[in-house]
């Protein structure tokens, strides 16, 4: 297919014909600093006013990851009178995520792979399944939290069924999958000018000087500096600052440990099986029965995350377990850094 | 859209209890004659629940060899283990599984097999137990030590003289402190281990065990003290597990997931890891 440009003041049409087959899904204005206008918060949602879309936004509180992995999801249901029966749950409809930065774009490819993994999870592979993603790349790093191009999570090869490049009042799209074609059938695309073919190429170069590398070694690597820092007082240190409140595991894009309760209907004639988000920095979340409890110290919990995202998931999945998108940095109380503790375990060998 | 599925991992079969037995005042047997026999390898683990109040991993009691009647032994210690032992004949409880890897039963022959139970820890290892009463003539030897806090904790008492019995096993238990009317030993399971080399040739024995984590601990520490390598010791390890396949996150202990590569742990894949204990 030839180069095109979708012009951004087609957005809203292109916007408008998708939401005919698909629900869509983008980053909207959440809310703005009072005193410091350049504050502004991002979050992903349901479209509602495609002029309420904001392709440039820097980043979102939280991933998409909640189109597809939900905080809150019913995976059975059966009965309580009588006979259980009880049956899955699998709740999906087409949805398109328009707009995903490069690093939420790997943080799905983790999530694909965690979840398609030996057995699959036949709940997040089905809405997976239902789901299209439009990318959006960018120009500049979001701000001094994130280290997508340490993570390798700047230049995603796939994960993604259209690429949107912005380019002052355009973007170029490429075209990665037979459902990104179909996405465009409503989009009033523009053939590439020679001009455009330069812009695009802008793009690339000014990215290249943006973007810099922050570790002080390859992220190959990371997994063996973790196994050399397991004893190290690095972890009492930072946890000395931690609250262990979770919300790191909260806005990350890549957690997704979970924990499973039953409820019962008001009229007690059914049940249903629930799993949520759960939070390896939260106390109970080693404790067995009977009260031992694996990982009681603060610093032992944050280990277990920086492993985590630094070395197990890696090694379980074949996918990082961070993609640099710092917002466990921005949203941490304590001011904790997953960049800064990588950096300090690195240079304290 | 919503719409159901078969096949799916989390969905459990219906298992109705053909009996309970009351084994100490804190542990009851549940039985179940199953529709469809439930196939398992000795150590791994399956999900019992009960509709309502949510499930949990527990590893058979009974014998692998015996699909079709399967044993789950429970110590009363929390939310659903409460709805469980008021359970009776005839309820109906919700399985899935097996799970799991199971004991490495294939690198037991020729073998000399020392196994070492705590508590309710004895459930699972009675489920190796059966398999291995059952290979005897493929093995040595089998030792087999029990510990209980006091006498009316011990497990499966009525089966002792049974095991003691056969040929090439033997047995010895003991209680933590001592109590009126008992002749037998008194001390931690780890005394029973103190002259494992007379008995055991080590060097060609595997070692198993099962307890709370804090017997695991000493268990290990004396076994290695005694001559054992970290090969040649398993180790059931007590871990959270929301799935049984790899996905809830919550059994990681280093690079493994219990419910996929345990939760009977080979103690050299694991010893690097503070958190094990």
């Amino acid at each position: 297919m030839l180069p095109q440009v979708l012009k951004k003041g087609d957005l809203g049409a292109w916007i408008e014909a998708l939401g005919k087959t698909w629900k869509v899904a983008a980053p909207v204005l959440k809310e703005t600093s009072v005193s410091d206008r350049t504050d502004a918060k991002f979050g992903w949602e349901w479209v509602v006013d495609p002029a309420e879309v904001r392709l440039d936004y820097t980043v979102t509180v939280l991933g998409p990851k909640k189109f597809l992995w939900p905080s809150r999801q019913t995976v059975l249901a059966y009965a309580l009178a009588g006979e259980p029966n009880p049956q899955a749950v699998i709740e999906h409809e087409p949805q398109v995520l328009l707009g995903v930065h490069p690093c939420d774009i790997t943080a799905i490819a983790t999530l694909d792979a965690a979840f398609g993994k030996d057995v699959p999870d036949p709940h997040y592979l089905a809405r997976r399944k239902d789901t299209a993603i439009v990318g959006l790349d960018c120009a500049a790093p979001c701000d001094e939290s994130c280290f997508c191009l340490d993570m390798g999570s700047l230049h995603p090869e796939s994960g993604y069924d259209i690429m949107l490049t912005p380019h002052r009042d355009r973007y170029f799209v490429e075209v990665k999958t037979d459902l990104g074609q179909q996405l465009l059938a409503g989009a009033r695309l523009q053939p590439a000018t020679k001009q455009d073919m330069q812009g695009r190429q802008a793009f690339t170069e000014e990215q290249r000087g943006n973007f810099h590398y922050q570790l002080p070694c390859e992220v190959k690597y990371l997994p063996e500096i973790l196994d050399a820092s397991y004893d190290s007082l690095v972890w009492e240190a930072i946890a000395r600052r931690c609250f262990s409140c979770g919300s790191c595991n909260t806005v990350c894009p890549t957690c997704y440990c979970w924990d499973v309760a039953d409820q019962i209907a008001v009229d007690l004639t059914k049940g249903c099986r629930v799993r949520r988000y759960d939070s390896c920095q939260l106390d109970p979340f080693a404790e067995v029965a009977g009260g031992e409890n694996f990982r009681k110290d603060r610093s032992s919990r944050l280990r277990h995350r920086m492993f985590r995202k630094g070395k197990y998931i890696l090694e379980q999945t074949g996918r990082a377990g961070c993609v640099g998108c710092g917002r466990c940095e921005r949203a941490c109380i304590a001011g904790i850094s997953i960049k800064e503790t990588f950096v300090q375990i690195a240079g304290s060998r | 859209m919503t719409q159901a599925v078969e096949a799916n991992p989390y969905v459990p079969a219906l298992a109705r209890l053909a009996g309970v037995v009351d084994e100490t005042p804190t542990i009851k047997t549940f039985c179940f004659d199953l529709k469809e026999p439930l196939q398992f390898r000795a150590g791994q683990f399956v999900q019992l629940g009960i509709p309502g109040a949510g499930e949990a991993p527990f590893t058979p009691s009974s014998s692998p060899l015996d699909p079709q009647h399967l044993e789950i032994t429970v110590l009363r210690t929390g939310r659903l283990t409460d709805a469980l032992h008021r359970l009776a004949e005839g309820d109906l409880c919700l399985l899935r599984g097996p799970y799991g890897k199971g004991y490495p039963i294939e690198k037991l022959e020729g073998k000399e097999v020392l196994v070492v139970g705590g508590g309710v820890g004895l459930a699972p290892l009675r489920a190796l137990i059966y398999r291995l009463l059952a290979m005897t003539d493929r093995l040595k030897k089998v030792v087999i030590k029990n510990g209980a806090r006091e006498s009316a904790e011990l497990l499966f008492r009525r089966q002792y003289a049974d095991w003691a019995a056969r040929d090439k096993v033997s047995f010895e238990m003991t209680i933590d402190r001592p109590e009126p009317g008992w002749n037998g030993r008194v001390g931690v399971v780890t005394t029973l281990l103190e002259n494992i080399g007379a008995e055991v040739d080590i060097p060609n024995a595997y070692a198993f065990s099962c307890g709370p984590e804090i017997m695991l601990k000493f268990v290990t520490q004396k076994l290695l003290e005694k001559g054992f390598k970290p090969e040649q010791i398993y180790l059931s390890m007590n871990r959270r597990m929301s799935c049984g396949i790899g996905k809830c996150g919550r059994c990681n202990i280093g690079p493994y997931y219990l419910c996929k590569d345990g939760p009977d742990m080979c103690y050299a894949k694991i010893k690097d890891y503070p958190d094990v204990f």
